[in-house]
């Protein structure tokens, strides 16, 4: 399955209609954390918020996440190595106060697993990528995790 | 083998701190967090609750400084770590005081400038890490990596 959020504070219904567009283009089911967005999907499953503990359980079962560019989500795919799409929300849109998620994505773009729509144009190309880097993901590390992970215990060992 | 004392704040600050739990095999830990029920559900044995806080409420930050002496006199750790925020911060602080190796990791949430209490720690703790190169002054702030 698919797990898009768009996380519990606020709605993000460009992303959220944007992606009822494409669900029935997919060839695996749909969820979605819609927040409290105004936009009801037609062609995928959707709550304004789970529990923690479903939605950790929904995470684990994703093969590919579909988010705003919050930091908790790319945490939550980063711990089970999931390949995740980002669109940022947008301030002059009234998507959020301010255009943080913007730079969050530029800052992202290009690391491992992570894949950036700008918007909604660019959502099918980014979830192509994703599914194919997730099918061809070795079960490795990413480089940035292991490295601070070293300089963790070699600190914790007293260098 | 170390005594490891880890204090954390709940949402994305102990989420970072179990992606970067590989680096405490073989140590003896402790975890302390104003969200322990988060830190079960993310498999940390034993989460020791503490009270939260920021730094702009004194009344609340007073009630944390104190929970965190309490905690690094029980524990008595070796080295104490924190990925943010507040009272992760005051658990550095009494760490250092009280004889331990302080290790402060900024949130990775942080790409434009370091946290608050990320800013106090690099004036008290041995080591103060951003996740972003950019924030870096090869002084008193270094990078090491990043959990993305």
């Amino acid at each position: 399955m698919i797990l898009l959020t768009v996380g519990t504070q606020l709605g993000f219904d460009r992303l959220v209609a944007a992606m009822d567009a494409i669900a029935p283009d997919l060839d695996q089911p749909l969820i979605a954390q819609t927040g409290p967005g105004r936009y009801t999907p037609l062609h995928m499953q959707a709550e304004p918020f789970f529990r923690p503990s479903d939605f950790e359980e929904l995470v684990a079962r994703s093969m590919l996440i579909i988010a705003h560019a919050g930091i908790g989500s790319v945490l939550s795919a980063r711990r089970h190595n999931t390949p995740i799409v980002l669109m940022p929300r947008r301030a002059k849109l009234g998507e959020h106060r301010n255009d943080h998620q913007l730079a969050t994505a530029a800052h992202l773009r290009d690391r491992e697993m992570i894949f950036v729509a700008d918007d909604e144009s660019d959502l099918p190309g980014a979830i192509e990528r994703a599914l194919a880097a997730g099918q061809s993901a070795h079960q490795s590390q990413p480089t940035g995790l292991v490295q601070l992970q070293s300089a963790i215990s070699a600190f914790i060992l007293g260098d | 083998m170390a005594r490891i004392f880890a204090a954390v704040s709940g949402g994305g600050h102990l989420e970072q701190l179990m992606l970067l739990s590989g680096a405490f095999a073989g140590h003896e830990l402790y975890i302390a967090t104003p969200n322990p029920k988060q830190a079960l559900l993310h498999g940390a044995p034993d989460p020791i609750p503490m009270p939260d806080c920021n730094l702009n409420e004194p009344i609340n930050a007073l009630r944390c400084a104190t929970s965190a002496l309490k905690l690094v006199r029980e524990i008595r750790p070796d080295v104490v770590i924190s990925t943010g925020a507040a009272p992760g911060f005051f658990c550095i602080l009494w760490g250092r005081l009280l004889g331990a190796r302080t290790l402060w990791i900024d949130s990775v949430a942080n790409a434009e400038r370091l946290s608050l209490s990320g800013r106090l720690a690099s004036h008290i703790a041995h080591r103060c890490l951003s996740q972003w190169a950019h924030l870096a002054d090869g002084k008193r702030v270094q990078y090491a990596g990043s959990v993305l």
